[in-house]
């Protein structure tokens, strides 16, 4: 009897599913040819894999709240990834030489194609590390990062084709063109509240990609523009596979920049006041925190990275057009932040990584390959809210023993 | 004269639709303070749902007013179950998370919405059929205001006077007022919070279905991503009325819909979308709240 009970709510889903489907998985009409196909097979699947999920699901939320009345018993922080490297630095070490070593060899032992994939895999990384500045710091939530992505990439795409300036160059001005944008567009709006701005950036990124779309005089609209060289060697003369190397070593390198410089950022003034900022925004400003000033470096310092990798896409791709500088694109890097874990650089680093390189490989199921990366969004956000590898938060915490209380860094 | 009065009707018209598609923005975020992001998509599913039931009914022969009404039906009604699903699945469990859990959570949500059309049905556009009955028009009157535009004026109006009418009147529209108005305080009065916010998703979706069956048979066809920029649109109409507020929902989506109107007449088709981005930053550096929109003083 307790059996049927147990089944009643998993027959029910997925009789509720496949009455969900019915209409879209089921029937598909051929207006041309005025036929309709009915598919009673995918009715079957969907009921199947419905029922059977709801076990899952239902195994993972039990889960769930068992973990989080464990919390609430001992009173203790989860035992997370990031604490764990945190509270064994040699560890996270030992791991960082490793992905070093690997890194480096990377190029050598794989080929073009997969060394091409790994550098697009950390140009991602390097995007997330910067907009996690300005979501994951300063909690300003910017969904049109892909505009300064699109400015960096645009002004040595233009720059070059107009005075056959260079790569090298190009880089410190790409990156500083990004800034100035995200200086442009943080000063109007940083005073909105936290869902107007999400609204606006996004608004802002749709503009500029439509502005680029549209104004050919400027842009070349929609054909974009190619022929964009490669960075340069010391004028020697590379052929593909060095040529690709070359890069992925640069972005390689500017990874490690900007982890190290983002690592310092986080401990420093300016870093205490953006999660200061975060937290309450008054409180902060009660404490002689400049929230429009701190804000504006935030926004300014995030759009500068996305300004830099706007012009190694450039150099990379060697092709620019509008269409790579959708409102997908911001969503993606997003992610890269959000599934990483907020304020995590390894977990961002493991993210892009995983986001990029996945779909790459899975180009045998490259038409589900959206499918799984939006449900992979919803189910981390459901059953892993802090990200693969959740960032530590400088936390002092009193632990009583016998002898008196100890205080404890973790 | 002619031209301007031309462009205002068709202002009008992409407006209500715009308000349509933007209460059910306005009242989740009202209740919920939620940007559920998946709402274009559900606009996109009520759409296509009528236009497979439609054609269905065409090919065994039915047409007309009653193909129509039937299809209309079942498109609200699947419209409706997808936003409760979505609710119950994406956004429920995530009631007390951070905020940025949920918002994630809902690009998750609008990105396998619309992967899930695409592979069940087909990427390409798909004619929609005119299922809307010609009304016979004064000459005069028809050049300005065509008889589709007219009927999508009349359906829209009548709809949101009885969604007036449902919020201000019925005991469930004073619950969602009320738990709009502080959740935990309507918890305690008994009101049942989870209801309130699956019909809120429920009412948002249908008129959500409504906007995408009236814009279909007006534009003639449907893809798999018209709920995306619709979905920015009607958001940005919420916004622009200050969202949370139902009656600045409407005027939002009228300002927006003859803003646009208006600079792709005089100005250039080109950028339609520019304007009406562009209207939206100015009208938030102005009136950070919305044109409506109350100033909530933050507490300390």
């Amino acid at each position: 009897m307790k059996n049927l009970t147990a089944l009643k709510q998993p027959l029910l889903v997925s009789a509720w599913f496949m009455f969900l489907t019915f209409p879209l998985m089921v029937i598909r009409v051929n207006t041309i040819e005025n036929v309709v196909e009915w598919r009673w097979r995918n009715m079957i699947w969907v009921g199947t894999a419905s029922f059977l999920l709801t076990f899952l699901w239902r195994y993972l939320s039990d889960r769930r709240e068992a973990a989080r009345k464990e919390a609430e018993r001992t009173e203790d922080h989860e035992q997370t990834l990031g604490r764990f490297l945190a509270g064994r630095p040699e560890v996270g070490r030992y791991l960082s030489v490793g992905a070093m070593i690997l890194a480096l060899i990377f190029p050598f032992v794989f080929s073009t194609y997969q060394t091409n994939i790994m550098a697009t895999a950390l140009m991602y990384a390097v995007l997330g590390l910067g907009l996690n500045i300005v979501v994951g710091q300063a909690g300003l939530l910017n969904l049109g990062y892909v505009a300064f992505y699109a400015a960096g990439a645009y002004s040595y795409a233009l720059l070059n084709h107009h005075f056959g300036i260079g790569f090298w160059t190009a880089l410190p001005v790409g990156a500083v063109v990004g800034a100035l944008f995200g200086i442009l567009l943080g000063f109007p709006v940083l005073r909105l509240r936290g869902d107007y701005l999400a609204i606006v950036t996004l608004g802002f990124g749709e503009i500029t990609r439509l502005v680029l779309e549209n104004w050919n005089d400027f842009s070349f609209g929609p054909s974009g523009i190619s022929n964009i060289p490669r960075p340069g060697f010391f004028g020697i003369a590379l052929d593909i596979r060095g040529a690709t190397i070359y890069l992925y070593f640069l972005v390689l390198l500017l990874c490690l920049a900007t982890v190290f410089i983002v690592n310092r950022l986080q401990n420093s003034r300016i870093g205490r006041a953006w999660i200061a900022i975060r937290e309450d925004e008054t409180a902060s400003q009660a404490m002689g925190i400049d929230g429009t000033k701190t804000k504006l470096t935030a926004f300014a310092l995030g759009a500068f990275w996305a300004g830099m990798v706007g012009v190694i896409f450039a150099a990379k791709t060697t092709f620019i057009n509008p269409a790579s500088f959708t409102f997908l694109e911001s969503a993606m890097i997003l992610s890269i932040v959000v599934l990483g874990g907020i304020g995590s650089i390894p977990g961002i680093i493991t993210a892009a990584l995983f986001l990029i390189l996945v779909p790459e490989y899975l180009r045998a199921f490259s038409n589900y390959r959206m499918l799984i990366f939006g449900s992979v969004m919803v189910l981390m956000m459901l059953f892993r809210p802090q990200g693969i590898v959740a960032g530590a938060r400088r936390t002092y915490t009193f632990r009583r023993r016998k002898s008196g209380p100890e205080l404890e860094r973790g | 004269m002619e031209y301007f009065l031309e462009l205002f009707a068709g202002g009008l018209t992409r407006g209500s639709i715009y308000a349509l598609i933007a209460l059910g923005y306005t009242m989740v975020y009202g209740i919920i303070e939620l940007i559920n992001f998946a709402h274009g998509e559900i606009y996109m599913i009520g759409a296509f749902t009528a236009l497979i039931v439609s054609s269905v009914l065409a090919m065994s022969g039915m047409s007309g007013v009653s193909a129509l009404v039937l299809a209309s039906i079942v498109a609200v009604v699947y419209a409706s179950a997808y936003g409760f699903t979505v609710e119950k699945i994406a956004y429920k469990p995530l009631r007390r998370a951070p905020r940025l859990s949920p918002l994630i959570s809902a690009i998750g949500m609008s990105i396998f919405l619309q992967n899930y059309v695409l592979l069940a049905q087909t990427p390409d556009f798909l004619p929609f059929p005119n299922l809307l009955p010609e009304l016979p028009l004064p000459e005069a009157f028809g050049n300005i205001i065509g008889s589709t535009e007219l009927i999508i004026l009349l359906t829209t109006a009548v709809i949101m006077g009885g969604l007036t009418l449902v919020i201000k009147f019925t005991k469930m529209g004073k619950a969602m007022r009320a738990t709009a108005q502080d959740r935990d305080m309507a918890m305690l009065v008994g009101i049942n919070v989870n209801r309130v916010i699956s019909n809120t998703f429920v009412i948002g979706s249908a008129l959500a279905a409504v906007g995408g069956i009236l814009i279909a048979s007006h534009v003639g066809r449907v893809n798999f991503f018209i709920g995306f920029i619709a979905g920015i649109k009607a958001f940005t109409a919420a916004v622009l009325g200050g969202i949370g507020s139902i009656p600045g929902a409407v005027l939002g989506g009228l300002v927006l819909g003859l803003t646009e109107s208006f600079a792709t007449g005089y100005v250039s088709s080109d950028y339609e979308d520019v304007f009406a981005f562009a209207l939206l930053i100015v009208i938030l550096i102005l009136r950070p709240t919305g044109l409506l929109g109350r100033a909530a003083a933050p507490k300390v």
